[in-house]
């Protein structure tokens, strides 16, 4: 059994025989995780319903579908994105090459999360694969299913000298650590991230955090409430709550909460019938640990609770519930939820609402849903966040165009797409000199002269049309 | 506020080895800033962050007007303030430093609306109907510590890019030039917004103590060992830094090659700044054929450039401060052999420019960090050995190849890795505003000049703005879940590899 060192060295005698560069090489591997998702789509399914109960549907949805359409995108586009960027050249370096090229850093670090144990590792590994680097990926152990089906079947699929899943709890995450990489991308909790960072900042290694925070989620103005209602709900309970991106509370006035509360009742029936828990498109919380902790805060809350609220300890079940009367000081506003439990605090005012969201700290995603432009412009320009989604939730992280991040405690860096190429690559800029225009350049040459220091800086001054030799 | 005893120097002072405070005249307060008025300066910049100055357009564009105006206006301060620093003729000066930094004003300037527009981005069928950019935020409150060995420029320009992408900013010049840092810290507040920047002068044992006050980015750049602590500052409050670390940047000389260009360009880039300068050649791997000759180009360039004695010369300049001088000196005489220069005086803090040659593997000059007018010249046999040696040592800034093969610099710069490369010149590509300019592994992260300093003070909103009076397709994500909506969306959204685009359902 290699040790993790071990590992690493493997991988980085691999990535310098420089056999993850060329284009058909990457295309090779990203064709192979393409099969492995599609040939394995069953067993894919039955290890996130062992780990989360999680309906085929939504298995598929969120996990089989989002990966296998973001490696068609990679292989539909690679090649544009290892081409060379030409930039503009100047009057002096109207003969030279001056591009920036896309180059791997080399073996790079992939920590996956419990919640979409197969998207949050293998979407970034898409990023890294394309990008050219090799990489080592650490799956969660809490979902514990899914991390043995990876350890499994990428070897099987992928190259076995150049991707490797290593297996273990935080202990061996920490030890994995103390190794030297070249990038490294965490998606958790803030708490490990500062661990992982300061790991990494030892080594001046580049990380990427996709962390969570409280999605707040505005509703103001003229109100489309049947739909308003389906979006939010389908939003929060998707995978029983359990998302980074999910509306983690509501803002609105009280008269939109009591429009909206039946509303919320219509779409919970609507979705899934009137005996929820037997219903089977509801998942489950992921651990007992987790079950827990989200009863300790509906517990501790002042709140009261007007839809749902039941619970089974065995199946780790809690209903989608709904909590009014909280407010700021709550228990259930202290951190982030991570469970199918709504608050929704009341402000009159939209300002209200705005000047609440922004002294707390920076969440991955923040919606407003308003028939209003002029709301939804105000919240957007006014509030910061990862993203922003107006009149739904959690649907822009699945284009693949935009990029999806946080910002101060909900992360840094990007990916998805092409974003996911950028994060795993070095920009390195290239400039190919020509031995012509001597004469030119050695204006800048000692013994230093006021005629040529005015020559010099007449010619290397931007002017308005943007033309410098310098 | 410190208050300066007689013969004492005040706290922050003590903190960083001095026994007086300075650069003070008598009776005069200490200009050192310490933690305490950082915080205070932190504070007042975050209130004005959050009072929305920062946001618009014009705002922002009479900000870089006055970056652009200080430099133009105060040419002769900072000729003078960088002579008495680091003895950097007038020549270097406007050149390197204040033409940089007006450059990028400008071109800041010219493409600051574009920089902040929305980017729309590709849709699919379902969001065909919705907005789908990205928007370009400042991210709040950035701290930027310069480096010494371009005091003006490692300052102005992330100065510039901050402000471009509508952040608050405290800047800390390096205290290692005083003058300058004065300098800096006595007309910024003349030109620019006094609320939103702010200049400090902390003395670099107190750099980790400032980033933890929690700023929204850090833009660091100066060596690697104070790289690294700013670095675990930084992610104990979990704060994004950009590094511009120094490293050993090597130069490679081919067989083929013209040789009185390369030894000149080398020469220029290597001497200039007193030899302190980031992206210069840290080292010449010479091919063995050419060696005799590289000296030879290289005697003969210099001794056009400097003189036969570069100490009267008034284009060579000095080395920043006592240590540095040591630590140089110190190299110089225990590795290799010199066979051009190797004078040194101790008060005015002169290297001449210096050749070594039979210089090992393991000399010191070859490991250990400095700042000086040291070009040691090694020989490779080959091509393939130039590359190996160079990939067993740390990523560095910059690789250097002079060549007149194309194979030879198509390899050169295939096969190694670092943070920009050029061939047939060196130092440019650090100059240029529409190349970023950056470290990789120990050389740093994040890359700035240009757009890209733009960038790395930006945050990058993903924004997707929808209508609920169409539900269009996207009621199929729903439950109950039924196997028939599932097959559709699936078949929606697979992509055949042929296509160009791809489509997804939800």
């Amino acid at each position: 059994m290699e040790s993790h060192s071990e590992v690493i060295a493997r991988l980085r005698a691999t990535f310098c025989t420089k056999v993850t560069i060329p284009l058909q090489f990457r295309l090779t591997q990203l064709k192979a995780l393409l099969a492995l998702m599609e040939e394995n789509e069953a067993q894919i399914v039955e290890a996130l319903h062992k780990d989360l109960a999680k309906p085929k549907f939504e298995a598929v949805l969120s996990e089989i579908d989002m990966v296998r359409n973001d490696v068609c995108h990679a292989m539909n586009n690679l090649k544009t994105w290892m081409e060379p960027e030409y930039v503009a050249t100047n009057l002096a370096t109207k003969f030279d090459d001056c591009t920036i090229r896309r180059e791997p850093f080399g073996v790079v670090l992939i920590i996956g999360a419990w919640n979409y144990p197969l998207q949050l590792i293998l979407l970034p590994l898409i990023g890294a694969i394309a990008a050219g680097n090799c990489a080592v990926l650490k799956p969660s152990e809490i979902s514990q299913a899914t991390e043995k089906l990876l350890a499994e079947l990428i070897p099987k699929y992928l190259s076995q000298e150049c991707y490797v899943v290593v297996c273990g709890g935080a202990e061996d995450t920490k030890k994995l650590l103390e190794n030297q990489f070249d990038h490294i991308f965490y998606t958790g909790s803030q708490s490990v991230a500062r661990s992982i960072l300061q790991a990494a900042a030892v080594h001046l290694t580049p990380v990427t955090l996709e962390l969570g925070g409280k999605t707040p989620c505005f509703m103001y103005g003229r109100l489309d409430m049947k739909t308003t209602a389906k979006r939010l709900v389908w939003a929060k309970y998707f995978n029983l709550g359990q998302s980074c991106v999910a509306p983690d509370y509501v803002l609105c006035t009280a008269e939109t909460r009591d429009a909206l509360l039946p509303a919320i009742r219509e779409a919970l029936e609507a979705f899934y019938g009137t005996d929820l828990q037997r219903c089977p498109d509801l998942g489950r919380i992921v651990t007992d640990k987790h079950w827990s902790h989200l009863m300790d805060m509906l517990g501790k809350s002042k709140g009261k609770v007007v839809i749902g609220g039941e619970s089974t300890r065995e199946e780790k079940y809690i209903a989608p519930t709904v909590v009014v009367d909280v407010d700021g000081t709550d228990a259930l506003m202290q951190e982030e939820i991570f469970g199918p439990i709504l608050p929704i605090l009341t402000m009159e005012s939209l300002q209200e609402a705005i000047d609440f969201v922004n002294t707390k700290e920076k969440a991955l995603a923040l919606y407003a849903f308003s028939d209003d432009p002029k709301i939804v412009t105000t919240v957007l320009e006014n509030t910061c966040s990862g993203g922003f989604c107006a009149n739904d939730g959690i649907v822009h992280m699945t284009l693949p165009s935009l990029p999806f991040g946080g910002i101060g405690a909900s992360g840094m860096g990007c990916y998805h797409g092409r974003w996911s190429y950028e994060t795993f690559s070095h920009k390195r800029a290239s400039v190919l000199r020509s031995w012509a225009l001597e004469r030119v350049g050695a204006f800048r040459y000692p013994p230093y002269s006021d005629s040529n220091l005015s020559w010099l800086r007449w010619a290397t001054t931007t002017k308005k049309s943007s033309c410098s030799i310098m | 506020m410190n208050r300066l005893r007689k013969n004492t120097a005040c706290r922050s002072c003590q903190r960083n080895g001095r026994i007086t405070c300075r650069r003070t005249r008598q009776g005069d307060l200490c200009l050192k800033t310490g933690p305490g008025e950082c915080a205070e300066m932190l504070k007042r910049a975050r209130a004005a962050f959050l009072s929305g100055r920062t946001a618009n357009e014009c705002f922002r564009l009479a900000q870089l007007d006055a970056v652009m105006r200080l430099v133009f206006e105060h040419e002769c301060d900072f000729v003078d303030a960088l002579r008495r620093d680091l003895h950097k003729p007038r020549f270097e000066t406007v050149v390197s430093e204040l033409i940089l930094v007006k450059n990028e004003a400008l071109y800041a300037i010219n493409n600051l609306r574009k920089w902040m527009e929305p980017q729309s981005v590709e849709r699919n069928l379902s969001t065909a109907l919705d907005d789908c950019m990205v928007v370009s935020e400042p991210l709040g409150t950035v701290l930027i510590i310069g480096s010494w060995t371009n005091p003006v420029q490692l300052c102005l320009v992330p100065l510039i890019g901050a402000i471009a992408a509508g952040n608050c900013v405290v800047i800390n010049p390096s205290e290692h030039c005083a003058h300058t840092a004065e300098l800096l810290h006595r007309l910024l507040p003349s030109y620019l917004d006094n609320e939103c920047y702010h200049v400090v002068l902390a003395g670099t044992n107190d750099l980790s103590e400032m980033v933890e006050l929690k700023f929204d980015h850090v833009f660091f750049s100066g060596t690697r060992e104070e790289g690294t602590k700013v670095s675990l500052a930084a992610a104990r409050c979990l704060t994004p830094v950009t590094l511009v670390l120094s490293g050993k940047n090597p130069c490679y000389v081919d067989q083929m090659c013209d040789i009185n260009t390369t030894a000149r360009r080398i020469a220029w880039a290597r001497f200039h700044n007193g030899g302190q300068s980031p992206a210069s050649p840290d080292y010449v791997l010479c091919h063995a054929d050419m060696k005799e000759r590289l000296l030879q180009a290289l005697r003969c360039a210099l001794l056009i450039f400097y003189g036969s004695d570069p100490r009267e010369s008034r284009s060579y300049g000095r080395l920043v401060n006592a240590e540095n001088f040591s630590r140089v000196r110190d190299l110089l005489w225990r590795s290799g052999k010199v066979v051009m220069g190797g004078q040194v005086n101790e008060a005015e803090k002169y290297v001449a420019p210096t050749l070594l040659s039979d210089v090992s593997e393991t000399d010191p000059v070859m490991h250990q960090e400095y700042f000086g007018p040291i070009l040691p010249v090694l020989t490779v046999e080959s091509v393939d050995e130039a590359i190996t040696f160079i990939n067993k040592r740390d990523k560095p800034l910059c690789v250097y190849a002079y060549s007149s093969n194309s194979k030879v610099i198509s390899r050169l710069m295939n096969e190694t890795s670092s943070g920009s490369f050029c061939s047939n010149d060196s130092v440019l590509q650090s100059l240029m505003p529409c190349l970023p300019f950056g470290g990789v592994g120990q050389s740093g992260m994040g890359s700035f000049h240009g757009r890209y300093s733009f960038d790395i003070f930006s945050h990058k909103k993903s924004c997707l703005l929808r209508g609920t009076r169409i539900e269009c397709l996207t009621y199929l994500r729903y439950p109950p879940y039924d196997d028939r909506n599932l097959s559709l969306m699936t078949w929606a959204s697979s992509l055949t590899q042929k296509s160009q685009g791809w489509c997804q359902i939800l």
